[in-house]
């Protein structure tokens, strides 16, 4: 089976290669091989449209050389924050999707 | 922080560390954990279903063996155990308010805050006399390794994303395989979720279908009973077939279906589903009402197919934010329209024609 793949050039991920020190933590965090290495051992970004914005690779990365707006990619969160983290419905998360830190009420996700 | 209880069914024993006694559990399963994930699945008590937080020895472990960090939503727990038959460790579970690892990292509850204090509150650090704390690769969304490290003195490995590849991951020496840190989306993964979302659509298709029964005796032209077995009842199946579109053959089929974004497989299906009802319904199209009733379906039937598909978002395991906004840009706007016009057509077939 091919792999499946989402929307094309959407994710906000970013690469600060000045900043990059190649510990290669991403290459192993990351659960869609976004990444791969130059001989050098510094990281580039290989497949960006595979990437879902979990924001692993951007918390584990040292030096902050990777940034990304990380979130859930859940549509009854999205429509839950519209709703002002109303009744849960669907998948029932009731977190603010743009923020994942934020646990706006008991957290009923997934 | 109280350390785990001992009366939890599914602890077997005890073993005596140097923190004093720790509930010792095993790696096989048994029927009330096989019935209380089929429980689970099916949105059963779901948000109930926890094992205390804290430490816990799964057979005999010594200083030597190695930590295994996981949540305290017990399917992820009797994932974990049940992939290590025969061998000895540390298990260490955190709090994450019952919610699985990947989603629970995802809210930072899973997180580094929670992993450094209840490596210290459970007595990890004097139980075992190495430094080094293997983690599901899915927990790195909320943990940052370099931190932990920093604040509580333990290396942060990066296990496998599936607990069954853990054995191996450990015999390689802590070493996991490329394909071990790719998360698939296999279709017994896309199946076993179909109950969850088969059950939430299901409460609300209820009560709509509910109020659609006792709407459509009051129309028409014959009695209310026989109203309701023309219309009403024909009413409740294809709100049937849009949900059975949309929460059971969209995740089925979803790298088959065209499109991209879940909306448009959503609603590539729920075209089909109206196409077959409308065939099934063989409506007279000389009749007004009955060209009117006939758009209804394909309205209404696509619109719940997109929404509830679009919904299946959350629950797969490749969609970005970024995307998902993006898509509800156009869809959920489209999903209302056709939604809220399909009911309105639907009331004035009954009514004014």
């Amino acid at each position: 089976m091919t792999r499946l793949r989402y929307l094309k050039n959407v994710v906000t991920l970013a690469l600060d290669e000045e900043k990059c020190i190649g510990c290669g933590l991403c290459l192993t965090v990351c659960p869609h091989a976004v990444f791969s290495t130059n001989g050098d051992k510094r990281v580039r970004i290989a497949d960006r449209d595979a990437c879902m914005e979990c924001g692993a690779c951007a918390l584990n990365c040292p030096t902050e050389a990777l940034t990304v707006n990380a979130g859930v990619g859940c549509a009854a969160a999205v429509i839950n924050s519209m709703l002002g983290g109303g009744s849960p419905t669907g998948c029932s998360c009731s977190i603010d999707p743009d923020d994942a830190s934020s646990v706006k009420k008991r957290p009923t996700c997934c | 922080m109280n350390p785990p209880r001992m009366d939890q069914p599914f602890v077997t024993g005890a073993v005596e560390p140097v923190i004093g006694r720790a509930p010792q559990v095993s790696s096989s399963l048994v029927w009330p954990d096989r019935w209380g994930t089929i429980k689970a699945r099916s949105g059963i008590n779901r948000m109930d279903y926890t094992v205390d937080p804290g430490l816990y020895a799964l057979g005999n472990p010594n200083a030597e063996s190695p930590v295994l960090v996981t949540a305290n939503y017990k399917l992820s727990f009797d994932s974990l155990r049940s992939a290590l038959p025969g061998r000895d460790a540390w298990i260490l579970v955190l709090d994450t308010k019952g919610i699985n690892v990947w989603c629970a990292a995802g809210k930072g509850t899973f997180g580094t805050a929670e992993l450094v204090a209840r490596i210290k509150s459970s007595g990890t650090d004097r139980v075992v006399s190495h430094r080094k704390i293997i983690l599901p690769q899915l927990g790195a969304p909320g943990v940052a390794a370099h931190v932990v490290k920093k604040l509580a003195g333990f290396t942060v490995h990066y296990g496998p994303i599936r607990a069954e590849d853990l054995a191996e991951y450990l015999d390689r020496g802590m070493v996991a395989t490329p394909a071990m840190r790719l998360k698939t989306f296999t279709l017994s993964e896309r199946a076993v979720l179909i109950p969850i979302e088969l059950v939430q659509a299901l409460k609300a298709a209820l009560i709509v279908a509910l109020v659609a029964l006792v709407i459509s005796g009051l129309g028409g032209p014959d009695t209310y009973t026989n109203n309701v077995a023309a219309y009403g009842i024909f009413f409740v199946i294809a709100l049937l077939g849009g949900v059975f579109a949309g929460a059971v053959l969209t995740p089925l089929l979803l790298p088959y279906i065209p499109g991209r974004a879940f909306a448009l497989k959503g609603l590539v299906l729920g075209l089909i589903a109206a196409v077959v009802l409308v065939f099934f319904r063989n409506p007279d199209m000389a009749r007004w009402s009955d060209r009117m009733e006939t758009l209804v379906w394909f309205l209404l039937v696509p619109a719940l197919a997109a929404f509830l598909a679009m919904n299946f978002t959350g629950a797969s395991t490749y969609t970005s934010l970024s995307g998902v906004k993006k898509e509800m840009r156009w869809a959920l706007p489209l999903e209302i329209t056709a939604g809220g016009t399909g009911c309105l057509l639907w009331l004035g077939s009954r009514f004014i024609v």
